[in-house]
């Protein structure tokens, strides 16, 4: 088959990075805070504040690395509220994650539009860093082997991620905040700053994904370009349950589906894109249906803990 | 089971060992209610100190004060003399109290070891291999066996209960709190909980016990202080239960607990054998009977059940009991086998028609299965029968009939209730189940089911719904009576199978041995 040529691959290995990368960090962010018992919904929104700080930053200082800095601050920020409103406060997670979402989302645009009005600055592309030897693979090295500094982070993360839930005391105490809050209050732990770390932590991981989406994805700040990937997160969060390694093969995937749209095109295939468009969407539905029947979530997901209160 | 009393429960001079914990006229109020009223009470080292008292009584409210999840209204909490509040679980920890909850205060996805290290320094790496020789260590000390690589969910709650008095003594703790722990155990497990409070009350400990069972609180305690509606109202030194026999100490006890009532004494009482006449057409048979449940597969069940007999189903909790329940109203499916319902096969019926032949179920799961906690108790009486006539008129509500139903049951069954459209949720256990017990009851019950019908019950609700079970059995309905209290079985039934791992390991008739046969059965002696 002649689709199958060395760009498409290239292009739908690569492109297949370029947005998963995002998703990765939505998944592990998501995963972090439902791990400690927060259902977060709200991370769309984190996405978007790292999304617009994190480009506004590299923009001003003209600095890629602390842009970077900018949006994990910017997920950070959203977070701040949501733990504020639902742990803090107990207050119902659905709700406050949608209003943080819808929130977000004005909130960027309009400052967007005060500080670009209908400008559109792009940044310069961001530099690579060409790992030797394995970017001389064919096809797989240029692809995924010399890529921006940010890409290997997000994927150490994975690594990392599993040695703290299984190695520290930390994951013992997030994990027993998702499942039996009760449990490690009587232990002696606060609950409350354990979820508030989660949370926390989650935007952090999801803010440096909409940085990634802005500085690396981009190069531009566009009103509302977290673009579903967030949701697509709690998705990946849900269907990986504890483990870090699983979001990672979820962002792969959906990652591909969402690069299929450009390297279809880039093979000249004569596809409606907003056909295309939809294959991810599709992806997330069968990979529920076929993996999705028996996703186990925390005990105490989504539920404020109150001490004393059974 | 506790028929005994054990050799002297006080070994240990106890009324010279200073107080670890002093309440001084300690209140705690919620909105409506006082929960603790001006309590004094004094916790001492080498004593197991029993609270008693109904549902209600405040226990629940003492012990969270004690254990740092409540701060007292008023009054004053002495450590070693020394005022100092229990601000939060952690300070109870630091303190030396650990508090054992009715329901398990591990977390279910985590091994023994892990639960045990819960609470360290967030940075540090859980030591798992050490733990757990510590684990085994203080496990040993208290003649506990354990396995602390277990993941907690799969252990049986009276293991789970054991790790959790192991972690406490692995944490330093000189101050164990037992809140309601022998409440879901089978009497086996009950009695070794029993057994292993004397042993640490022996090593000098302080054990506050608290319970609604009255032989358990005679038989393990060195002191009771019984509560009523937040108050104090007295208590048994160690003096007193060592110089009164259990009998004794039980009726003063009850005394003190529901002022002058004397107890009903059930245990003692027997069924009337000549009631059942096994001549007649069994009401239910269940002929070789499997069903695929998950946890709990039954397998080639097979009884009989004539009108005006009890048969009583014992066995450890979790041996098929729930599942067979399940399978004969309807709720579960069953591979193999079938079930006959006066002389007709049921066994492909759904669960209303079921009902409608006059099968009823009377589950242990109150609020889950059996009502819907929002809704006014006046509907939940007819939550089996909404849309039908004539409370429902082509499809609309009649709010009269509905009244009127509910007032007559309120009447029949005494509920006690603020009123007809209280939601059921609001109603105190007892009440609850006289919810069910009136839902279900009604009508022409040919065969009744109880699960667990007296569980956490207070006393006067137990002996209100054992009679209950009593009538239905006289007005001709053949009763399945399934519960884990052997005492509550040889009062009243007239048959008692025993089921083991999904199977009836024997089915014996209540004779004076029957004690002791069930037992064998239980233990798997006899197969």
């Amino acid at each position: 088959m002649t689709l199958f040529t060395d760009t498409f691959l290239i292009a739908l290995i690569a492109g297949m990075a370029a947005s998963g990368v995002p998703l990765l960090l939505a998944g592990l962010g998501e995963q972090l805070s439902e791990k400690a018992g927060v259902l977060n919904v709200g991370i769309e929104g984190m996405m978007l504040g790292g999304a617009y700080l994190g480009f506004y930053i590299a923009w001003a200082t003209e600095s890629v690395g602390l842009g970077f800095v900018g949006g994990v601050a910017g997920g950070i920020l959203v977070a701040a509220l949501m733990a504020l409103f639902c742990v803090r406060m107990g207050l119902n997670q659905i709700v406050i994650g949608i209003a943080l979402t819808l929130g977000a989302e004005g909130a960027t645009a309009l400052l967007h539009h005060v500080q670009f009005s209908r400008l559109y600055p792009r940044l310069p592309d961001v530099a690579t860093w060409r790992i030797p030897v394995l970017a001389d693979i064919p096809i797989v090295g240029p692809a995924l082997f010399d890529r921006e500094p940010v890409v290997y982070l997000a994927v150490a993360l994975v690594p990392f991620l599993v040695y703290v839930y299984r190695r520290t005391h930390l994951g013992l105490a997030l994990q027993a905040a998702g499942d039996k809050p009760a449990a490690l209050d009587s232990a002696g732990q606060n609950v409350l700053i354990i979820r508030s770390f989660a949370v926390l932590g989650c935007g952090a991981l999801v803010g440096l994904g909409g940085a990634f989406m802005s500085i690396v994805g981009a190069g531009v700040f566009v009103p509302f370009m977290s673009h579903g990937n967030g949701f697509i997160g709690i998705v990946l969060a849900m269907l990986a349950r504890g483990r870090p390694l699983w979001v990672l093969l979820g962002a792969a995937l959906f990652g591909a589906c969402l690069s299929a749209a450009t390297a279809l095109q880039v093979a000249g295939v004569d596809i409606p894109t907003d056909v295309v468009q939809m294959l991810p969407f599709l992806a997330v539905m069968a990979v529920l249906l076929i993996a999705g029947r028996n996703a186990k979530l925390p005990a105490a997901l989504g539920a404020a803990y109150v001490r004393g209160e059974r | 089971m506790l028929d005994a009393h054990p050799s002297s429960p006080s070994t240990t001079p106890s009324t010279e060992a200073p107080p670890i914990v002093t309440f001084e006229g300690v209140t705690k109020r919620y909105p409506g209610i006082i929960a603790n009223d001006s309590i004094d009470m004094e916790f001492r080292a080498g004593e197991v100190h029993v609270l008693l008292g109904e549902n209600g009584a405040g226990k629940s409210t003492l012990v969270s004060m004690l254990s740092g999840l409540q701060q007292p209204d008023d009054g004053r909490i002495l450590i070693d003399g020394v005022e100092k509040p229990i601000s939060s679980p952690a300070e109870a920890l630091d303190i030396g109290i650990s508090t054992v909850f009715q329901h398990s205060m591990l977390v279910p996805s985590l091994t023994l070891v892990e639960n045990a290290t819960l609470g360290r320094k967030w940075w540090q790496r859980p030591d798992r291999s050490g733990t757990a020789k510590a684990m085994q260590d203080a496990a040993k000390r208290i003649g506990v066996t354990l396995d602390p690589m277990a993941v907690t969910g799969d252990l049986s709650l009276g293991e789970r209960q054991q790790a959790e008095i192991t972690r406490a003594l692995m944490r330093g703790a000189r101050f164990l709190i037992l809140d309601e722990a022998t409440a879901m155990l089978t009497p086996n497990d009950a009695a070794r909980l029993g057994e292993l409070m004397r042993r640490l009350a022996a090593e000098g400990m302080a054990v506050v016990f608290i319970t609604h069972k009255l032989n358990e609180a005679v038989a393990y305690g060195d002191r009771i202080s019984v509560l009523r509606l937040g108050k104090k109202v007295g208590g048994l030194s160690p003096e007193d239960l060592k110089s009164l026999d259990a009998q004794e100490a039980t009726n003063q006890v009850v005394r003190l607990m529901f002022g002058t009532r004397d107890t009903t004494a059930s245990a003692d009482q027997k069924p009337d054998m000549s009631t059942v006449d096994r001549g007649a057409k069994p009401s239910l048979e269940v002929l070789a009977l499997y069903a695929d449940a998950a946890r709990v597969p039954l397998s080639n069940l097979e009884f009989k059940v004539w009108p005006g007999e009890i048969l009583g189903i014992a066995g450890i909790d979790g041996n098929g009991q729930k599942q067979l329940a399940a399978a004969l109203a309807g709720q579960a499916p069953i591979s193999d086998g079938r079930i006959v319902l006066d002389g007709a096969y049921i066994d492909r019926l759904s669960i209303g028609q079921r009902r409608a032949k006059g099968l009823r179920y009377v589950t242990d799961d109150r609020l889950g299965e059996g009502t819907v906690g929002g809704f006014p108790m006046s509907i939940n009486l007819l939550l089996k029968e909404i849309g039908r006539m004539p409370y429902w008129r082509g499809g609309l509500e009649q709010p009269e009939a509905i009244r009127e139903n509910a007032r007559q049951k309120v009447k029949d069954f005494d509920i006690r209730t603020p009123s007809i459209d209280t939601p059921v949720g609001k109603l105190s256990g007892g009440n609850i189940q006289k919810v069910l017990l009136a839902r279900e009851l009604s009508g022409s019950a040919r065969v009744v089911i109880f699960e667990k019908p007296t569980y956490g019950l207070d006393l006067a609700n137990i002996s209100a719904t054992q009679m209950r079970i009593r009538e239905t059995a006289q007005n001709g309905a053949a009763v399945i009576l399934i519960s884990t209290e052997l005492d509550e079985l040889l009062s009243l039934s007239h048959r008692i199978a025993v089921m083991d791992q999904g199977g009836i390991a024997g089915i014996v008739e209540n004779t004076e041995d029957a004690r002791h046969k069930i037992g064998e059965l239980m233990s798997g002696v006899e197969k």
